[in-house]
């Protein structure tokens, strides 16, 4: 059991992911199911920014999908009201959620624990009530429809499902690319010292709020490229993007995959996303399922798939390895002492 | 090397430290005792600049640090445990402590990014700061464990390692040896000792524990709600009427 | 002059509602420390039991209050044993995240048994009072001085009650209650318990003048948290002065100004708050 696990963890089981990935839409049996695992993959970009923020910097950040719908917007708005191309409003889209991000963070992150979370649950829900009722520049209730898809070159054309599922996959694998080096740097091991504690890690000469202001614009960067891509994806969106519930929604992907894991954000958005699509009466009943599975992972599973996972992968390598050393060390100093006391 | 004038801070009409005056020599161990509730920890708190203090002055190595914030602190060499140490609990020891290094590097989301040079550089240097943290402790036999795996007396030795890592001039430990036991805690002494005489390391100690404090330390400082009572070395300290009175209530007879 | 006196009563039928909503979340965040987001969930279906009562089983107005309180009260004890108790070790973000959960699924539950329409309750207490041309409908001037008078038979359970007396001892210092032998996880529950039944009972004073649906519940917890932040954790007065000035800012911001953005109101003055004073208006030392 072990022997196959550790082989999980080896790159060439993350290149054998991807290949799956690339060749997915060959096994799908119809163009619907296609279009399910690229919304997956747009939601798990955006789950991916929570666990910067949430996962590694420990603040529960709930304005993740305002920004999120931001993204949406920005995008949307350029290209259907102001006649700009895809890609221009892309980047418009992710500089707008930067900026955006910046300008909250300075002023949230001074708040400490509790404060934040609130403090963010209240911006979430400006940006729902803004984008719903200033009309004039958001269309209120009615939407933004007709919103335009990147060009397509020669036969590939992306108001089309599979050639943009290509394109999800893509900024997905960038995504997790910088994940993955994020996690394992320095900064990244300055974003988990925050997270064990602020008094530590100011002890410890890290800067406060310059870190957790990185840590929250890349997070809202992430959310917003997810919306803008969502956008372009769906091509009509609403004020329900920056519905309260997505981002209820995000939490529980990133904690069933695992916070604080490279591969958890994945894991929990794609798992849950095709298990609701394949109990597709649940749908109605979703909440009543995902309200008590995050209490009880919470209470008995805070780790989730992939942080349970890894602590039993250290475990049982740890008992496999020759760690008997350990416990024999601990009782010679012990008897060192003792000796040396009698002396 | 760490000199403090009249420190006192309020809180509301509270004065949890108290015109407090203090010298700390290099390369010495230093204690500060006294009742609970005393101001030891806020003590602390001020001279590393979790919190700023009413009026006084910090000077360390002769540098004004009154009014710098935490972070600033520790870049300047003040090291610090605390009474809990959170660490990151699954994830191994070595993990942990590499962090410790990152004061003094530079890198930044850009080099994240390109993977720069200087990043490599620097991390192998936090690993390697790490590791000669862990082996000075005397832990490099657990590198590879979980925090969660490790004993409580495991654990405060990794605290230590955490703020050696920093590479302090000055080390600032709080109640390093609670809820240890005794032999537990002869090797914290023992390890006090080693960072003064190997590493020339300046230690700056509260504890409750009076063996260890009175066969350690070179020089005690007691605060009694907030204002130095008396100053002295150990020998001077529990001679002292004025400390016995403070601990014991004015009952002169039960310290002989 | 009677649009503005309208206004003041508006006001105060706000505050008097929010207060009380505030006051069950200022007593678990100031002597519990858990910011219970799921408090909106049990004001909400405070008042789908007193529909429930009132409209599915033909019970009178007050007996589906009481009926509503009671199953409030037990809900929130509930969370508090199940959830919160087992949390208590935790870090912190576990707590919110649970609270998260159990607003997700008491929405859901409601909204399985009743949908998601907008309903409407009526009470006994419809008619108008006139008072030399000033006029006060029966159902607002009910809410001001229900709300008066649960506030005063808080004070007085608090102040006059051994069980009470031990909640201001947790509240004051946690340490010294045990060293009393007071049961921290007795006064847990009760806390809960006080929280659900103000809950509910404001729901079901609010309801026949406002909708009834699932999400009734989200604008008011965000409003109360504000007010708890402007109040101060665990301040009884601070939640009614909070809840007033909130109930007023948007009663006459809403009508003088806008409709549409009052709700805004009470996050501006959060986002202006917090932004000059991170601790909130009444921290005592650090958070």
């Amino acid at each position: 059991m072990f022997k196959f696990a550790s082989l999980l963890m080896t790159p060439a089981a993350k290149y054998l992911l991807l290949a799956f990935a690339i060749l997915f839409p060959f096994f799908a049996t119809n163009e619907y199911q296609v279009y399910v695992m690229a919304s997956a993959f747009v939601w798990a970009i955006a789950v991916y920014g929570l666990n910067i923020i949430t996962g590694f910097c420990g603040q529960l950040n709930l304005a993740h999908g305002g920004f999120f719908a931001i993204g949406a917007y920005t995008l949307g708005l350029l290209t259907a009201d102001f006649g700009w191309s895809f890609w221009p409003a892309f980047l418009a889209a992710l500089a707008m959620t930067a900026a955006l991000g910046f300008l909250v963070g300075v002023v949230s992150l001074r708040l400490k624990e509790h404060y934040f979370a609130i403090f963010t649950l209240c911006v979430g829900f400006i940006i729902y009530l803004l984008i719903d009722k200033w009309e004039e520049l958001t269309h209120g209730a009615i939407g933004v429809r007709d919103i335009a898809a990147p060009y397509g070159f020669g036969v590939v054309d992306f108001t089309e499902t599979t050639p943009f599922y290509y394109l999800v996959l893509a900024f997905l694998v960038l995504a997790i690319w910088f994940m993955g080096r994020l996690s394992k740097s320095l900064l990244g091991r300055t974003f988990i010292a925050i997270r064990n504690g602020d008094e530590l890690a100011q002890s410890l000469g890290i800067n406060l709020m310059r870190n957790k202001i990185l840590a929250f614009v890349l997070s809202t960067t992430y959310a917003g490229l997810a919306g803008a891509l969502y956008a372009g994806m769906v091509r009509f969106i609403g004020p329900e993007e920056a519905n309260i519930n997505h981002t209820f929604d995000m939490i529980t992907y990133l904690l069933v995959g695992g916070i604080g894991t490279i591969m958890g954000p994945l894991l929990g958005t794609v798992g849950i996303v095709w298990i609701t699509q394949s109990l597709q009466f649940l749908e109605e009943y979703r909440m009543i399922i995902f309200g008590p599975l995050l209490v009880l992972l919470v209470i008995f599973f805070p780790r989730g798939i992939a942080g349970s996972f890894l602590t039993w992968m250290h475990h049982k390598s740890q008992a496999l390895a020759p760690g008997k050393k350990r416990q024999e060390s601990k009782v010679g100093t012990a008897q060192d002492r003792e000796a040396q006391s009698n002396a | 090397m760490l000199k403090v004038e009249h420190l006192t801070k309020m809180f509301g009409g509270l004065a949890a430290v108290n015109d407090v005056s203090v010298t700390f020599e290099t390369g010495k161990i230093n204690a500060i005792i006294g009742p609970n509730g005393a101001g030891k920890s806020t003590f602390f708190n001020l001279i590393s600049g979790l919190h700023q203090p009413t009026s006084g002055r910090i000077l360390l190595d002769g540098v004004d640090v009154t009014t710098l914030p935490s972070d600033q602190v520790a870049r300047l060499g003040v090291g610090r445990t605390f009474q809990t140490t959170n660490l990151f609990e699954q994830a191994t020891v070595l993990d942990n402590l590499i962090v410790g290094h990152r004061l003094r590097t530079r890198s930044g989301l850009w080099d994240v990014l390109i993977n720069s040079k200087r990043l490599q550089r620097e991390e192998k240097a936090a690993r390697d700061k790490a590791m000669e943290a862990l082996e000075f402790v005397g832990l490099s036999h657990v590198a590879g464990q979980f925090i969660a795996d490790i004993t409580q007396e495991e654990r405060k030795r990794v605290a230590f390692a955490l703020a050696l890592a920093t590479d302090p001039k000055i080390v600032l430990l709080d109640e390093p040896a609670a809820g240890v036991n005794p032999e537990e805690t002869v090797g914290f002494a023992a390890l006090m000792r080693k960072m003064v005489d190997e590493k020339g390391l300046t230690v700056c100690l509260i504890e409750h524990k009076m063996d260890m404090i009175m066969s350690l330390a070179d020089k005690i400082m007691v605060l009694d709600h907030g204002e130095k009572i008396a100053e002295g070395t150990p020998e001077e300290i529990r001679n002292n009427p004025v400390v016995i009175e403070a601990y014991l209530g004015g009952d002169e007879d039960a310290a002989a | 002059m009677n649009l503005f006196f309208q206004q003041i009563i508006n006001g105060l039928t706000l505050g008097s509602i929010y207060g009380l909503v505030a006051l069950g979340l200022t007593l678990v965040y100031g002597i519990l420390h858990i910011p219970n987001f799921a408090h909106g969930a049990l004001y909400m279906v405070g008042a789908f039991m007193s529909y429930f009562f009132m409209v599915d089983l033909g019970a009178h107005y007050w007996v589906a209050m009481a009926g509503s309180a009671a199953v409030v009260a037990i809900l929130a004890i509930l969370c508090e044993r199940l959830v919160f108790h087992p949390l208590r070790n935790s870090p912190p973000i576990h707590d919110k995240i649970a609270a998260i959960g159990i607003l997700l699924f008491l929405e859901a539950v409601v909204q399985m048994f009743w949908g998601s329409d907008f309903r409407r309750m009526s009470s006994p207490f419809n008619g108008i009072l006139n008072f030399d041309g000033l006029i006060i409908p029966e159902q607002r001037l009910l809410i001001i001085v229900g709300a008066f008078a649960l506030v005063v038979a808080l004070q007085l359970f608090l102040r006059k009650t051994m069980t009470g007396a031990t909640i201001i001892a947790m509240a004051q210092s946690r340490d010294g209650a045990f060293l009393v032998g007071i049961d921290a996880n007795r006064v847990a529950m009760m806390t809960f318990a006080i929280s659900g039944v103000l809950a509910a009972f404001a729901a079901t004073l609010y309801a026949p003048i406002n909708l009834v649906y699932p999400a009734m519940g989200h604008l008011v917890i965000m409003k109360a948290f504000v007010i708890i932040i402007l109040g101060g954790m665990g301040s009884i007065p601070g939640a009614i002065v909070g809840g007033m000035i909130i109930g007023f800012a948007e009663a006459l911001g809403g009508f003088y100004i806008s409709t549409s953005y009052k709700d805004i109101i009470a996050f501006g003055l959060l986002v202006l708050i917090l932004s000059v004073r991170p601790q909130g208006l009444f921290a005592k030392g650090a958070h």
